[in-house]
């Protein structure tokens, strides 16, 4: 584990948010899930150097790619940063120990995201530079985990679960100390599936900030997983933010498995019961039977534009900064760069 | 992308005024106006021996039964305490919340309070709850630092807090230790540890009174008084208890126990409390407390009197185990004695023991020397007339009746046999009367029916329900065959109303003297008045609801309440005649011509009427509208069979199931109304249940057409349908009818036709037709059920399946305009802004306001031959069957909107008599509702 680079640490962004997200809609970077998979890596270039022997196939875990193409991953922070995004994400979607077991690295989890914050920030900072007038902040994303705490994987056993809150405490603690020491701005629990890990991703930042006798901002997205309206583990909106209101969020919003149209009722909820800012990443409506996006990006930015003008956002997110397919070439340059 | 929201103004964050709010899957708000919170104690083991047996015992399953059972009961948060001794409380907590979570939400809805005096079970709980939670509770009493280091991880945990009045002295037994108890801990809390104020609870501790002992006499005062203070100087801060502590005293009479607890709240409410730890099935309201009992224990709560205990334990004795207590819950009813539990299962609705029970009182009343009978006449009769007193009082409601009356059918079939071979058939039963039921001829409607003839039945009337589509002289030959009381006819659609003239002049050609009793969703007063009741000489009464129809029939067989009824009848009837006569002379009915001129102002020129794309698909070589037109009349139809019910569900409008049920309310509100939210609940639950099994089972098909076709407007009010897109040949002709009565300078004369482009524009319009039903195969299923005795489940079944035809109506509805016409293809709704028709277009149905003449769903037949199509057959009426079918028109221009005809004059009835072929005395008959001016008939 490297020792924390204490300069890459940032201090309390707080107030420079507020003042922004005030003033105009920030726009948060779009999925680096889908800019990966565009380039198709293979096996070794998963691997790289460093884990050529690794004992498992790595194929698909790209929060590594942080350590193994970490020219990539800047280069696509870099483009989502040009396009005009105001906040990048960090490439630890899966990067704590709990879902990097599926690869046998729990053990390089601090590491992944260190180094993906570290990563970010140096592209922030380089942006940032060159237009001091747009400053660039970092977002440390903490996914849901690959397991749920409010439901069993056992359909005999409803009180059956496959992992503890205690677990799952642990493993965001240590995740979000790796964020902040690799200098993240904010830390988003985002993609919340079943509130209860949400809860636990909360009470380790609580945690993070009394060790460290300071807090980061917080920024809380959940999941609206069906037209029923309710997150996969069975809350309504507003039971959803009563849940997670403790942890004082800066910004609450939702990433939606819906598409933008679908998610309209549900963010114009958020909007009404929020005292804090509100944000959403729309996805291109559901997939079809081919797993293609029918929702056109001009629908989507027409509906988008919509929940702007009724003044339902403060930070628009997920695929918002997309490049267009016009500038791929631009993009593949980059990326052999 | 990010481009889009450039230059909008950000959100301004919402300012929400502080309130503890709570969250199991839905939400929980309190603020000041918030009704009394009850928070169910049954699963709490320090308080229910039957719950710690079940903990004790591993039977989880059960265990979860009673939390069900209180959520049921009203509790809208539910304790859950494991402290006891030989009970690893760790485990049990952990192993009991996690599978409250796991539960389907009729648990998991409401917010939990984790209850333990030990904070290591409290955490253990707080691990596996994703909603708000409530801990209860902390305290001072082991000194500040642990107060704050739990009041800390509580925060952490994202849990609102019951702190106990209890300091490193012990529990605060005064007014003063109260407060200051109450105050320094709220400090601590608030100003310390960052712990908002909306999210501490105080419990004030409520004590035993009327033990004997003279210093506890103020106990109820001091919780009241401190409650006050709280209140006033501590803001923010809500009040909690464990309200059964203070009738400890009175242990093992309930009956007092839960009249102390009304009082006590009563005065504790007043002063601020704002929840309270209780048996949520209990409840007694104060003002049904007897006045004497109360007094005498408000005299011991408020330390009002020196003898109050002495003259409460006088009195009390009395009341021990009186009907009072409006329930009984868990399973704990089958311990009581058997007259008592046949009532419970009737206000129930609870049919499992309904056999073994009535045995039991069969054979009690045998080892006496009674008769069978007697079961029916004495306990039987008894329960239902507790459940009609409920009914009547507005504290049940009509899906609970059903049940009752599921009861209390089973119960009577099974005595039947023993009835039988002891005695003659007529000595069977006294009823209060016989009624005959019937839907008129022509018309398929019958839910509303079905329930007036249980709640009849549940009151001991004899009710001969004849079903539907009856001719007027079947129900006569039945009324006579059966020496009946009173008839009562049903009908929705607007030619029943004619029906029913013709039906009650019937009777007084044939010499009844009997009431006629009139429902059904077109019926009116007004009609009955005007067109029933003279035609017949004995009593025309109107029945609004279900609800009245048990009033009005016992007051016209009884001989006192007979003549006052049928005075304030007559003279309700005599003034709505008047104002039916001075109508015409109210009511301005513009010339047709005149109304003509003033139709909808469409701007036809630049418009492009969209093609249908089903007809674009079909030849495939075409790519714009107009360049190769289609010749095959059978590729303007598509059908439908055996349509995904799964699919249909999604799109149900909730709202008019409730309605059915006469359950008054704003869905989805009323699941939570404090009165009716229990029943309402429970309506909803059966129904998703009957909806999962018979989308599974396949009870019922549904099936449908839609037809898109190439039409002009022609004249003024007809619309041309051609037969291919060559628009050479006119198929049929749709016929409408115009708004005729005066209007605002600028609102328009609205008419369907309108809404389709001139011939003369030269523009290639579309109109569209649909017919969907739901109902295939529900015959049978009915049938079964009513031979089961479950009139419950059959009405359900209508309903849900009249849900299903209107959501299919709207499923297809939006399919064809994204899909099939597809003149709206990237529309993307929700169901609630489906159900609010927030689309581009319409789909009016004939017989309804935009189109009243019923008979144009004979050109929407032979149009889309729907009868071969989808199985739906018209009746005489017009009435489709089966009767949960939708038929209607589609229209898509974007001005397009539903409007109310409304009254119309003699030149327009004239002019469609001649545009449809018929005589203008059918005409008339067919929009005899929409008739502006007086026919024949009136004089």
């Amino acid at each position: 584990m490297p020792v924390p680079a204490t300069s890459l640490v940032r201090s309390d962004a707080t107030q420079a948010l507020t003042a922004l997200l005030s003033s105009r809609i920030l726009v948060l970077d779009g999925a680096m899930g889908t800019m990966i998979q565009r380039h198709t890596f293979s096996e070794q270039e998963y691997r790289g150097e460093r884990f050529a022997d690794w004992h498992r196939d790595l194929k698909g875990n790209n929060d590594l790619l942080s350590l193994t193409q970490p020219a990539v991953i800047g280069a696509i922070h870099r483009a989502y940063l040009d396009a005009g995004a105001d906040l990048v994400e960090t490439n630890t979607f899966n990067a704590q120990k709990i879902s990097l077991a599926d690869y046998g690295m729990e053990e390089l989890a601090y590491e992944l995201n260190f180094e993906s914050a570290r990563l970010a920030r140096l592209a922030c900072d380089a942006v940032t530079q060159a237009t001091p007038d747009q400053p660039r902040f970092v977002a440390g994303a903490m996914g849901p985990t690959n397991r749920t705490g409010s439901i069993s994987p056992d359909v005999n056993d409803p009180g059956a679960r496959n992992i503890t809150y205690e677990e799952l405490v642990d493993a965001y603690l240590e995740q979000a100390n790796g964020l902040v020491d690799g200098g993240a701005d904010l830390l988003l629990i985002e993609t919340i599936f079943d509130t209860l890990n949400a809860k636990a991703a909360i009470f380790a930042l609580e945690t993070l900030f009394e060790e460290r006798g300071r807090r980061w901002p917080v920024m809380i997205s959940g999941t609206i997983t069906d037209a029923s309206g309710r997150t996969l583990s069975g809350q309504v909106t507003e039971a959803f933010w009563n849940s997670v209101r403790h942890a004082n969020p800066l910004l609450i919003g939702l990433n939606c498995a819906l598409g933008a149209a679908e998610m309209r009722p549900y963010l114009a909820e958020v909007s009404r019961i929020a005292d804090c800012f509100v944000s959403c990443y729309p996805n291109a409506g559901l997939p079809n039977a081919f797993g293609e996006y029918d929702e056109a990006p001009d629908q989507t930015a027409a509906i988008v534009r919509e929940f702007a003008e009724s003044g339902l956002l403060n930070l628009l997110g997920g695929g918002a900064a997309a490049p267009r397919p016009s500038t791929s070439r631009r993009w593949r340059r980059a990326w052999s760069a | 992308m990010a481009a889009c929201v450039v230059g909008v103004t950000p959100r301004v964050p919402s300012e929400r005024a502080p309130a503890c709010r709570l969250s199991g899957l839905e939400p929980l708000t309190i603020v000041d106006e918030t009704l009394f919170v009850n928070v169910g104690e049954r699963t709490n083991i320090t308080g229910s021996a039957k719950f710690r047996n079940l903990i004790r015992d591993g039977d989880y399953n059960t265990a979860l039964s009673v939390a069900r059972q209180q959520v049921e009961n009203g509790a809208q948060v539910i304790d859950i305490n494991m402290d006891e001794g030989m009970i690893d409380g760790i485990a049990a907590m952990d192993r009991f919340v996690k599978l409250i979570a796991s539960e389907p939400p009729d648990i998991s809805r409401v917010p939990l309070m984790i209850d333990s005096s030990k904070f290591a079970v409290i955490e253990a709980g707080l691990r596996c709850v994703q909603g708000k939670p409530i801990v209860n509770s902390i305290s001072m009493k082991e000194g500040e630092e642990k107060f704050r280091r739990e009041a800390s991880l509580c925060r952490k945990y994202g849990a609102a807090v019951v702190v106990m009045a209890f300091d490193e002295d012990g529990q605060a037994d005064n007014l003063e230790r109260r407060k200051a108890i109450c105050e320094r801990a709220y400090h601590i809390l608030v100003d310390e540890v960052g712990f908002p104020a909306e999210d501490i609870i105080f419990d004030p501790n409520i004590f035993a009174v009327a033990t004997g002992i003279e210093e506890h006499a103020n106990y109820g005062v001091d919780f009241i008084e401190a409650t006050r203070w709280i209140k006033q100087n501590l803001p923010g801060a809500l009040i909690s208890g464990g309200v059964s502590n203070v009738s400890f005293s009175f242990r093992g009479n309930n009956a007092v126990r839960e009249a102390i607890h009304a009082v006590f709240l009563y005065h504790a409410i007043a002063a601020g409390m704002d929840m309270g730890i209780v048996n949520a099935g209990a409840l007694v309201v104060y003002d049904q407390v007897d006045p004497r009992l109360r007094e005498r224990i408000e005299d011991v709560i408020l330390n009002r009197h020196p003898d109050a205990t002495e003259r409460l334990l006088e009195i009390a004795g009395e009341f021990a185990g009186d009907g009072k207590k409006t329930e009984i819950v868990n399973e704990a009813w089958r311990e009581l004695p058997v007259d008592e539990r046949i009532t419970h299962a009737l206000v129930k609705g609870v049919d499992d023991y309904a056999e073994t029970d009535t045995e039991e009182l069969r054979a009690l009343i045998e080892a006496r020397g009674g008769q069978p009978i007697e079961v029916i006449e004495g306990p039987l009769m008894a329960g239902m007339n507790v459940v009609g007193d409920l009914f009547g009082a507005g504290k049940m409601f009509l899906p609970q009746v059903v049940k009752s009356a599921r009861v209390m059918k089973k119960a009577v079939a099974y005595l039947i046999p023993f009835i039988e071979a002891g005695k003659s058939p007529e000595d069977a039963g006294r009823s209060n009367g016989t009624v005959i039921m019937a839907t008129v001829k022509g018309d398929v409607h019958d839910i509303g029916k079905n329930i007036v003839g249980v709640v009849l039945q549940c009151n001991n009337y004899d009710v001969i329900d004849m079903g539907v589509m009856v001719p007027a002289q079947k129900i006569l030959d039945a009324a006579k065959e059966n020496d009946a009381d009173v008839i009562g006819l049903s009908g929705l659609i607007t030619p029943s109303l004619d029906e029913m003239v013709t039906f009650a002049a019937e009777m007084e050609r044939q010499g009844f003297d009997i009431p006629l009793l009139i429902g059904g969703a077109t019926t009116s007063r007004a009609h009955t008045a005007v067109k029933i009741d003279k035609k017949y000489h004995g009593p025309v009464i109107w029945v609004k609801d279900a609800s009245r129809s048990v009033p009005v029939v016992a007051a016209l067989l009884s001989g006192d309440q007979r003549p006052g009824l049928l005075a304030d009848v007559q003279a309700d009837y005599d003034s709505l005649r008047e104002r039916y006569a001075a109508r015409s002379e109210a009511k301005v009915i513009l010339p047709i011509a005149k109304a003509r001129e003033n139709r909808t102002p469409i701007d036809w020129t630049g418009y492009h009427p969209p093609r249908p794309r089903m007809l674009a698909q079909q030849a495939p070589d075409v790519h714009h509208d107009d360049e190769r037109p289609l010749r095959s009349a059978t590729q303007f139809v598509k059908t439908f069979h055996d349509y995904s019910l799964a699919e249909l569900r999604e799109y149900i409008d909730w709202q008019p199931f409730f309605n059915a049920w006469e359950m008054k309310g704003k869905y989805p509100d009323i699941l939570n109304n404090p009165a009716s939210g229990e029943a309402a609940r429970k309506l909803w639950d059966d129904g998703q249940q009957m909806l999962d099994r018979l989308i599974e089972e396949k009870w019922i098909s549904a099936s449908g057409v839609i037809g898109l076709f190439p039409a002009s407007m022609v004249g003024d009010d007809d619309i041309e349908v051609y037969a291919d897109e060559t628009r050479a040949e006119v198929r049929t002709t749709l016929r409408e009818v115009r708004q005729q009565s005066e209007h605002r300078p600028g609102v328009p004369h609205r008419s369907l036709a309108d809404f389709v482009a001139p011939k003369e524009t030269g523009l290639h319009d579309y109109v569209g037709a649909f017919a969907v039903t739901a109902g295939l195969g529900i015959t049978d299923k009915i049938k079964e059920f009513k031979a089961a005795l479950d009139d419950y489940s059959a009405i359900l079944l209508e309903s849900l399946a009249d849900r299903l035809a209107e959501a299919f109506a709207e499923r297809l509805h939006q399919r064809v305009r994204t899909e099939f016409w597809a003149y709206q293809p990237d529309e993307s709704l929700d169901n609630e802004s489906l159900i609010k028709e927030k689309y581009v277009g319409i789909r009016p149905a004939p017989g309804y306001p935009a189109c009243p003449e019923h008979t144009e769903k004979q050109t929407i037949w032979e149009l889309l031959d729907v009868k071969t199509n989808t199985g739906i057959e018209l009746t005489e009426s017009m009435a489709m069957w089966p009767g949960a079918s939708v038929s209607g028109l589609y229209f898509s221009h974007p001005q397009s909107q539903y409007f109310v005809v409304g009254q119309i004059g003699r030149d327009q009835v004239t002019d469609y008599a001649a545009r449809k072929g018929l005589t203008v005395a059918a005409a008339e008959k067919w929009l005899s509702p929409n008739l502006g001016y007086r026919t024949d008939d009136d004089e």
